[in-house]
């Protein structure tokens, strides 16, 4: 770990959001491999020091937005876990009412504004969340979340250049998982390190051990601090691995063996928690009562999610217009 | 200026931009070349704007997926951005934040959030400007709920529906015919606003029902004028809004008339003029004197040779022939 370790209280917050990331997703794909809930579900396991180092600097107030693969992201950052599982669930007390399900989830009280389907498209909308900040003299930031794949697609370059030109406080993570879908980073990508690509755009271009924490916090501190000076954006590479593949049911076959071993070997969240004890920084019990505390809050929003109603089917023409204006036309 | 005078749609427009943004500071201008050092826009919609409002009014670079996108996440959180794509084309490029996004933020997110957000363009065909710079392709966006398709007719009517589409909670597409940017009309009163979704009815007739939008309602009244010379009184409806469609208006007539015409510049086959006429068929059945005819530009490309493009064009005389294709 590096020099740069915050306080205590830091390291132990992190910690809280790593275990509610880890044990909100294995939850997730059990409840799903029980037969209890039918979702497409793009596991984070394995990437989540990446926004429990990132979500313990910002404001509720701060924006943020991320992709299909995004449930640790807004989990991190707050989004209640009763209303999560209620839309996973498909019910009326649902964030998005059943509507928007895993890959749409939206929350403003938490800063959640947008999580999109599309790889690459959230790059520019997190430029626009920071124009709106910069337009009206505020100090929040957005934080726009994609995957080493997205750094391919134009919407990545035209976000970055935009962003960049108007100085924009926003900071974009490319939580590098090493592959995009079934493709190994290196056969899709034309640099080693996509940190490298902010020079194009005249921007800093961090790249950390996306699996320490204290090295992603370090990082996208000195990257959120300076949005909110009004210095611009800042393209941070993290680079993580993902367990369960692509989506979940993916086996893994393009995956080497011995890479995919050596990542589990390197799991972020055990060596987390011996380093927080080892260190002094908590104890071994003080961190088992956090796990605990955790799971007792899964199981309140599982029960949730599964005793709220399911919401009516009347429901898909509400939304698609402004009230009034359902249809968009007389029938 | 007083109410009598006449001005182009260059100058409604640019009135309407300029007095919703007075009236409202979220409103910001977006695209390329809109500030005022970068000209104003090339056709100069929006001159002088930049010079009032300053960082409100931004010219991008040539980005469409780049600044669309972040109009799209301004919107989100309560900007009311109008972005210019300068030719209707060039949407091709920016079709994810517009449809994908802007289109179905609203419903996805259960109404926690909404886009809105005004997208200005314009297009048309009769400048040989070949198959990429001069296409309606509105129904694109009419197959996309969510997000709502205004055609103005004329300088008024232009900026009455600008102020109306800043002032929609929705994301509004805006389609500017070139064609019509230079013709005179009556100036608007400024501060009015027409609401999205009604049609109006141009010209009162009971024996045949003319549909159109954006310019060819000037064709459609043309026509109409000769029509009565031969004893054919023409009832002429300016839709203004092709999304949402205003259906009453429509049938209102259609059931007075018995018989009805669309035309539109776009390309006939899937288009605004097959929805329309499949609604009034669906209501209407039993009320039609004859099937509802379509007037359209030919399925291809838009061409480039000026004669080509006649070709390509519907004229005067094919709405001509389809009205008197309803009195068979």
């Amino acid at each position: 770990m590096t020099s740069t370790v915050p306080d205590r209280s830091v390291l132990v917050a992190i910690y809280r959001k790593m275990a509610l990331v880890k044990l909100n997703d294995e939850r997730v794909i059990a409840t799903i491999k029980a037969g209890k809930l039918f979702m497409p579900f793009y596991s984070a396991r394995g990437q989540e020091s990446i926004p429990a180092a990132i979500s313990v600097l910002l404001d509720p107030t701060d924006y943020l937005v991320t992709i299909y693969r995004g449930v640790h992201d807004m989990v991190a950052k707050g989004v209640p876990l009763k209303q999560l599982w209620a839309e996973f669930a498909g019910r009326t007390t649902g964030t998005c009412k059943g509507k928007g399900g895993p890959m749409h989830i939206t929350h403003p009280e938490s800063g959640c504004m947008v999580t999109t389907g599309i790889v690459g498209s959230g790059i520019p909308i997190g430029a626009g969340l920071a124009l709106a900040a910069q337009l009206r003299g505020e100090k929040r930031v957005a934080v726009t979340n994609f995957g080493d794949g997205a750094s391919n697609i134009g919407a990545f370059h035209e976000g970055l250049n935009l962003a960049a030109v108007w100085k924009l406080p926003v900071i974009f993570v490319c939580q590098n998982n090493l592959y995009a879908e079934h493709t190994a980073f290196a056969k899709g990508t034309s640099v080693e390190q996509i940190a490298t690509r902010a020079v194009s755009y005249g921007i800093p271009g961090v790249r950390v051990d996306g699996n320490s924490p204290v090295a992603v916090y370090a990082a996208a501190k000195d990257a959120i601090e300076r949005a909110r000076a009004g210095a611009g954006p800042t393209l941070l590479e993290a680079v993580t691995f993902r367990f369960n593949g692509h989506v979940l049911g993916d086996a893994g076959e393009y995956i080497p063996k011995e890479e995919y071993a050596a990542a589990v070997a390197a799991d972020p969240f055990p060596r987390y928690r011996n380093w927080l004890i080892e260190q002094g920084h908590a104890s071994a019990d003080e961190l088992s009562a956090i796990d605990a505390s955790i799971d007792a809050e899964i199981d309140e929003a599982v029960e949730f999610a599964f005793s709220s109603p399911l919401t009516e089917g009347s429901e898909v023409r509400r939304d698609v217009y402004a009230q009034g204006q359902q249809e968009g036309s007389a029938q | 200026m007083s109410k009598t005078d006449k001005i182009n749609m260059v100058q409604a427009i640019n009135w309407a931009l300029d007095d919703a943004m007075a009236a409202d500071e979220n409103v910001i201008v977006m695209g390329e070349e809109v500030a005022d050092p970068e000209g104003g826009g090339i056709v100069k919609v929006t001159a002088g704007l930049s010079n009032k409002y300053g960082s409100r009014v931004r010219s991008t670079p040539i980005s469409e997926t780049g600044f669309m996108g972040a109009a799209v996440g301004a919107a989100v959180v309560g900007i009311r951005p109008v972005v210019e794509i300068m030719l209707m084309n060039f949407v091709a490029v920016c079709m994810d934040p517009m449809t994908n996004h802007a289109a179905k933020l609203r419903f996805m997110s259960g109404g926690q959030t909404h886009v809105p957000l005004v997208i200005r363009t314009m297009t048309g065909s009769g400048f040989q400007q070949g198959g990429q710079h001069s296409d309606f392709l509105e129904a694109w966006f009419c197959h996309t709920p969510g997000i709502k398709v205004v055609m103005p007719s004329n300088p008024a009517e232009a900026y009455g529906l600008m102020r109306a589409s800043i002032e929609d909670d929705d994301p509004v597409l805006f389609v500017e015919h070139i064609g019509s940017y230079w013709t005179p009309g009556p100036a608007p009163e400024r501060g009015s606003s027409i609401p999205l979704g009604r049609a109006r009815v141009v010209r009162e007739g009971k024996d045949v029902t003319l549909i159109g939008y954006s310019r060819s309602v000037a064709d459609i009244l043309s026509v109409a004028t000769k029509l009565s010379e031969s004893g054919i009184d023409s009832e002429v409806i300016d839709l203004r809004t092709v999304q949402p469609l205003d259906t009453q208006t429509v049938f209102e007539s259609v059931k007075k008339t018995g018989r009805a015409v669309v035309v539109h510049e776009a390309v006939r086959s899937f288009g605004v003029g097959a929805e329309v006429s499949a609604r009034i068929h669906e209501a209407l059945f039993r009320d039609l004197k004859a099937p509802v005819q379509r007037v359209a530009s030919v399925d291809a490309p838009v061409p480039y040779a000026k004669h080509l493009e006649a070709a390509f064009l519907y004229s005067h005389a094919d709405i001509e022939a389809a009205v008197r294709q309803t009195f068979v």
